[in-house]
């Protein structure tokens, strides 16, 4: 096949997309906070709806800002619920995720004649058009396509965050009392890694929609932990993980003539049941048993 | 308002269905979402919510069109893959459960979008019905369609109700009940089994996202209502069938309005009031308890502490000393005297602070279920005499009549506590 530019865009920024939601993802499934990765995807929807009907345009900085707020918003409900409602916490994420991504339907439904949005596009996004939609300065010339900038931009500051604070996330991923303790801001922490993952989920939702960002942000990094015990090699293991599944979802994507993130989706599924196979502990073929192995030391 | 009239008088059969429809699939899947709350597995409905979309594609795959039965098949098949799959996920690697249920979530809706993108470039014109499982559309539901789903419904919440006690085993301590010999792994199946068809029957109605809020809402509400199962899974149905009936009737007045999100939005209502304003587990009412119970123990510790001086032979209590008998807190402490004067337990004669009568025998009487309680513990629970103090503290404020009058008789109305100081009483002379 010879080399296809297109190909080659789009593929570079599913594997950007992909990597910065794993980097997240490790430290969300580190902490058990991989279904509430799951709900502040769902809920950041308002909060895009809502600055793209202020802004006009999927390019404005009130999305970001409003889907930031809306994904902060959603944690901090999920943890009021919690603590002050003494809702248990499973119960407290399915309500405010639900509770968040019917107002954003609602609000799409609303406005459908104002804003050119539709659920689809917030659902599954459209990688495809990637480089049709490009970004075109004042002068007239061309620079690539926007959404590929968006994404390394992301990259960036998800990368600096982790680098900046490694240290401190480590430590209250695994121990957030001794974190406590030992004076770091815990709750703080926790809420600028929610904010990155809402930042995160509103710069890749046009590219592969609200939903299929949770597969990115929580499929690699448990592939990943099935094969390792190693922080670094859980993040190095990840990173490799979103390139393989980006490139093998584009292709099979092409095949089949489909949504190309869903593909990546169904390809990272594949690896990971698999993985899950070949690392499995015994086989149990009954239905619905439920013997808990021991938890993990680190 | 002529809408409201007639959606609810029903003049049009194909409501009353839809009505009717929506009710029974409400509280099927209230009652199961109820018992998976309980469970602490309310995410597993979330979970296979989303997965039964790939099962949709291929129902209509296999059948080219919007058959009911082919639908309900398919989405039944990759829901119990989905459980299967956690369950066997759960056993079989060290991942927690939430980035169990989180992976299998997000993989069966991606497998599901690429059948969905599939079917979309095939063109089938029937593929506008395929995309009201995302978002859900109840007033869409056909007559045919409504009699699988009422009866799937039908069976769900009979099913429940005939084996409430072996369902309510399994949530609550399926140990127990593999103990006395009840085949807890083919009630988990038919449990598991139930949840699915709920959420199959749902989506039509509520949509693959939202279905979860149907699971897990109403039995969330509801268990700030009451203690009993029958009841909570009463107010968990009465919750979801009237959030269903409004969503439909809002879709209805708004013809282009999926029905899920006004449904989720309804029940998210009845959950925050529930959550805000339940009497007792509300976080109002627990505010509103806390500060009465606050107020309570200040007032007691001031009376306390005027009865301790009494008891000392001091005989003149001004302000200034109980402020500082209780240092750093002088304008709680006043505000605690003030109340206290004003229920008439106290008098402030020129900055001095005495008793009434009333507030003397009050003084007495948590005096004495302290050293009661302190007695109690030494005699019956051979506690040191060091050692009841700590609990007696705590106590002194929540004994009620009753405990003390069954206190006394235990201890035989005793004149000295562990600590040889008077246990007094209101006939006595101090």
């Amino acid at each position: 096949m010879s080399f296809d530019q297109n190909a080659f865009l789009i593929i570079l920024t599913a594997s950007i997309i992909s990597i910065s939601c794993g980097l997240l993802g490790v430290f969300m499934m580190l902490r058990k906070m991989s279904m509430t990765g799951d709900a502040i995807s769902h809920a950041v929807l308002p909060g895009i709806v809502i600055g793209f009907f202020v802004s006009g345009s999927q390019r404005g900085l009130e999305v970001i800002i409003g889907a930031g707020l809306l994904g902060i918003l959603a944690t901090l409900i999920i943890n009021w619920l919690k603590n002050k409602a003494k809702v248990q916490l499973d119960a407290s994420i399915g309500i405010t995720f639900t509770l968040l991504f019917a107002v954003g339907i609602i609000l799409i439904n609303m406005l459908a004649y104002k804003v050119d949005l539709d659920q689809e596009c917030v659902l599954y996004g459209e990688i495809a058009y990637l480089p049709i939609d490009l970004w075109i300065t004042k002068a007239g010339f061309s620079m690539g396509p926007r959404i590929t900038y968006l994404a390394v931009l992301n990259l960036v500051l998800v990368s600096t965050f982790i680098f900046l604070l490694y240290k401190e996330l480590t430590l209250t991923s695994f121990d957030e009392n001794f974190g406590l303790v030992i004076g770091l801001p815990a709750g703080a922490i926790n809420l600028a890694l929610m904010s990155m993952v809402s930042y995160t989920t509103v710069s890749s939702f046009e590219a592969v929609g609200a939903i299929l960002v949770v597969a990115l942000l929580v499929v690699p990094p448990a592939t990943a932990f099935l094969w390792t015990k190693k922080l670094t090699s859980l993040i190095k293991l990840t990173c490799t993980l979103g390139i393989f599944i980006a490139i093998a979802g584009y292709y099979m994507a092409y095949l089949v003539d489909s949504s190309i993130a869903g593909m990546m989706v169904a390809v990272a599924g594949v690896v990971f049941l698999g993985s899950a196979l070949v690392k499995s502990i015994k086989p149990n073929l009954l239905f619905g048993t439920s013997t808990s192995i021991e938890p993990l030391e680190n | 308002m002529s809408d409201f009239v007639y959606f609810f008088t029903f003049q049009d059969a194909s409501i009353a269905f839809v009505v009717i429809g929506i009710t029974l699939l409400g509280i099927g899947s209230a009652y199961v979402g109820t018992y998976s709350f309980l469970d602490k597995k309310a995410l597993l409905g979330d979970a296979i919510s989303h997965a039964v979309l790939p099962g949709i594609c291929l129902g209509f795959m296999l059948a080219g069109e919007k058959n009911p039965i082919y639908i309900v098949t398919g989405a039944f098949l990759s829901g119990a893959l989905a459980t299967f799959l956690t369950s066997w996920l759960k056993s079989n690697t060290r991942l927690s459960d939430d980035a169990i249920i989180a992976s299998i979530l997000s993989i069966f809706f991606g497998f599901g979008v690429v059948l969905l993108t599939v079917i979309q470039k095939s063109g089938n014109p029937e593929m506008a019905g395929l995309n009201q499982f995302i978002f859900g559309n109840a007033i869409a539901i056909l007559e045919e369609d409504l009699y699988i789903y009422g009866g799937l419904a039908v069976l769900i919440i009979i099913t429940l109700s005939a084996f409430r006690k072996e369902f309510s085993m399994l949530v609550f301590n399926a140990d127990f009940g593999k103990s006395i010999g009840y085949p807890m792994g083919a009630i988990r199946l038919i449990f598991n089994v139930l949840m699915i068809l709920a959420v199959v029957i749902g989506i039509q109605a509520i949509g693959v996202v939202l279905m979860a809020a149907l699971l897990i809402a109403p039995g969330a509400a509801a268990r700030f209502w009451t203690d009993k199962l029958g009841k909570l899974l009463l107010i968990a149905g009465a919750f979801s069938a009237v959030s269903g009936i409004m969503g439909t009737f809002v879709s209805f007045v708004i013809p282009q309005m999926p029905t899920g999100p006004w449904v989720v939005v309804f029940l998210s209502l009845f959950a925050f009031i529930s959550f805000l304003f339940a009497p007792k587990k509300g976080v109002l009412s627990r505010f509103i308890a806390r500060r009465y119970y606050l107020k309570k123990t200040n007032q007691d510790h001031i009376l306390k502490a005027i009865f301790h001086g009494t008891e000392k032979g001091q005989s003149s209590f001004p302000i200034e000393e109980i402020y500082q008998s209780f240092p750093y807190k002088k304008r709680e402490t006043k505000q605690t005297i003030d109340d206290l004067i004003k229920s008439n337990l106290l008098i402030n004669n020129q900055g001095f602070i005495d008793f009434t009568t009333e507030g003397k025998s009050e003084a007495k009487r948590i005096v004495r279920l302290h050293r009661l309680w302190e007695l109690y513990l030494n005699e019956y629970m051979n506690i040191a005499p060091d050692h009841v103090h700590d609990s007696a503290e705590k106590l002194e404020h929540i004994l009620t009549p009753e405990l003390e009058a069954l206190l006394e008789n235990r201890l035989n109305y005793p004149k000295l506590d562990p600590h040889q100081e008077t246990i007094p009483r209101d006939n006595d002379e101090l």
